[in-house]
Order: structure tokens, then sequence, then C-alpha cells
């Protein structure tokens, strides 16, 4: 049954992402695409349509993949219905335990266990990112798998330059708008789709 | 008039989330503003510090810091009911939004124009996440046992053990480094 194996899924994901937002992916990785519910490439397409949208991109990504299985099997009606469960699974764990959390406050916040085991998680959470980071530029800049030629194809010079751009502009210019890099890089990469088409 | 006044905060609850769900681009961090401007100048319902520690809280409980926060204010403005409505406020907008854009993202995608720009796009979304990387590292305790934890859980992360499974040992990776701090601690 779809719509509970998408619960299930987006429940696990909501309960086992801490610090929220980008921590999600490497586990929406391994969920979402040992599935079979998303390639690689269409998980990155996503991500921007993500940031370029408003709200948690958690609800976002939760949201859409609901909506493609849904309607893979059951067609328009079971957008809503896929959108519905995978959404619900992945607020659920947080609700819940948020709910605990705030009945416990002080207690919680004083914890010496749990801010032991806090400290381990945050720097898991920087190396899962990193890993992140890691298969999703293998996929962008070497789609092809990485050979000698690779680097001086058309596709990965302007794949790395747009990067290299967008990441001077981020770490010089505080408090650029995220919808504006994707803006940014969209144009970036239509002048240099159509400069191909035209010189290349 | 009781359950009245509680069923108006909790619409209040709503109308706040909702907004703050509407106007946040990318979540987490970036609803920082939006929550000060509608839970503490608009509404008074939280003051100004509490947001650093709703944050630390929504930071160190699982799932997205949107709804980690808009439970925790609800339930503290209007117990189990006030959560339910400050969290179906905070999500709503997306799931509209979403849900609209779904239908036609396929047929969007196969255009050229869109294609192109979704090369850049891809580019320039590793770029994002790297700036985020590097917000949150510095955000992180430097300690031997922090170094240790990242070297070891990325190893494990790009070998392809289970995200879960390392998530849980470095938890106790962590509680065990307390615990042993806390001995040598009694014995000296």
């Amino acid at each position: 049954m779809i719509f509970l194996e998408l619960f299930y899924t987006f429940f696990k994901i909501g309960l086992f992402t801490f610090g929220g937002g980008y921590a999600m992916i490497p586990l929406i990785q391994s969920e979402v695409l040992s599935r079979g519910w998303s390639t690689s490439e269409e998980l990155i397409n996503f991500i921007a349509v993500a940031e370029s949208t408003p709200g948690p991109f958690a609800i976002n990504i939760a949201t859409y993949v609901g909506a493609e299985q849904g309607n893979e099997l059951y067609g328009v009606l079971g957008r809503p219905l896929g959108s519905a469960c995978a959404t619900l699974g992945v607020v659920m764990p947080s609700f819940i335990i948020i709910l605990i959390v705030a009945r416990f406050y002080l207690k919680f916040k004083n914890n010496k266990y749990i801010a032991g085991a806090m400290s381990g998680l945050r720097p898991a959470a920087i190396a899962l990112i990193m890993s992140a980071v890691v298969s999703m530029a293998s996929s962008v800049f070497f789609p092809a798998g990485v050979s000698l030629g690779v680097f001086a194809s058309y596709e990965f010079i302007t794949s790395a330059v747009i990067f290299a751009i967008m990441l001077t502009l981020m770490l010089t210019v505080k408090k650029l708008h995220p919808i504006l890099l994707v803006g940014l890089s969209a144009a970036l990469g239509v002048a240099a789709g159509y400069a191909e088409r035209l010189f290349i | 008039m009781m359950k009245d006044s509680k069923f108006k905060l909790c619409l209040q609850l709503f109308t706040a989330f909702f907004k703050i769900g509407l106007f946040t681009f990318g979540g987490g961090m970036a609803m920082i503003p939006f929550i000060q401007r509608e839970t503490v100048e608009k509404h008074g319902w939280i003051e100004e510090k509490d947001i650093l520690e709703i944050l630390a809280i929504s930071e160190s409980t699982p799932g997205p810091i949107a709804i980690n926060t808009a439970t925790f204010i609800g339930y503290q403005k209007a117990g189990a009911l006030g959560s339910a409505a400050a969290t179906f406020g905070v999500v709503l907008p997306s799931f509209i939004i979403i849900s609209i854009i779904s239908l036609f993202l396929k047929q969007f995608m196969e255009l050229k124009a869109v294609e192109y720009a979704f090369m850049g796009i891809r580019a320039g979304v590793i770029a994002l996440v790297v700036k985020a990387l590097i917000k949150l590292y510095k955000g992180c305790p430097k300690n031997i046992i922090s170094y240790v934890i990242i070297a070891l859980a990325f190893v494990a992360a790009v070998l392809g053990v289970n995200v879960i499974i390392i998530i849980i040992c470095a938890g106790l990776i962590g509680l065990a480094s307390i615990l042993i701090g806390r001995k040598a601690g009694e014995k000296r």
C-alpha cells in the first residue's frame, strides 16, 4: 500500500533528522532513491524547487514525492492523498516529541545526558551533509562518471563555473536571498545552454 | 467564554504560523525574523530571549525546525490544541503551493530553456548547501571528539553505512564522552 509506505518512510525521515533542512538530504537520498521514487538528478532539481518556494524544505519534498507516487498509482485523485500521507508522516514525529518536550521543558534543558548525546549529533550532522555534498557534486559534475575527457567537456566547465560564481557570491555578499541565487544560477544556465547551441 | 477565547487564540496561532510558512524560503534559520515579528512584536506570545532557547530545542530534537518551533510555541500558549493549530498553519502554505507546482513540474522540465536553467540551478544548489555547511561548522563545538566523529561519520556515510546507524552511534559517542569526562572529574 503506497500511502502507508509514504507515511512510514517520511515518518522515519522526520524522526531521524536533527537540525532540519539540509540535514535531511542524506536520509532523503537513501530512503527515496532506494525505493526508486526519484532519481538523483530529479532530487537535486527538486531541492532547487523547494529552495525557491516558501515553506520548510521537509514539507515541500514530502508533499512533492507524495503527489508523484500517488499519481503514479491512482492518478489525479491519488495526488492529494499521497501528499497528505507523506506530509503527515514527516510532521508527526516532531509534533509528538515536541509536545512531550514542551511538558518537561526545564528538565530537558538541564539534562547532562541529553547535552552529551547532542554533542555527538552535531558533528555527525556535519559529516552527513558533507557526504551529501560529495554525492550531489558527483552527479552534477560527473553524470557519466569520471574520465580525463570530462574535465574538458562543455557541461563540466559550465557547471563548475556557475558553482564557483555562486559560492564566491555567497561568501562575499551577506544576506543574499536564496531565491536570488537560484534565479541567478538559472539565468546563467540558460545563457550557457543557448551559447552552446549558437556558437559551439 | 473560556472556551471561546481559547478558540480565538488557536485561530490567531494558525494565522500567524500560516504567514510564517508562506514567507519563509528555504526554511530553518531563515524563519527567525518572521517568527520574531509574529510571535514577539505582534502578539507578545513569547519574549525575545525565549526565541534562542526555543530554537536550541528545535535544533536538538528531530524534525524540521519550523514544525518544532510551531508545535512548541503553540503548546505554550494554548496546549495541545494550540500546537495542532500552529503546526497546521506552518505546513499548509507549502502543502498547497507544492501540490500545484507538482502538477506542472514534469511538463515544465521538458522545455529546453528550463532544462538549461536547471543545469545552472543544480550547480548553484550545491553552492547553497556548501554555504549552509560552513555555517553549521562554525556553530559546532571545536574539540577532538567532534573532529573524530566528523571523520568517522563522513567515512561511514561515503562507504554507504545506514544514516540512522551513524546518527545513533554518534549520539552514543557523545554520551560516552560526557560520562567518561564526569568519571575523570570525580577521580580528581
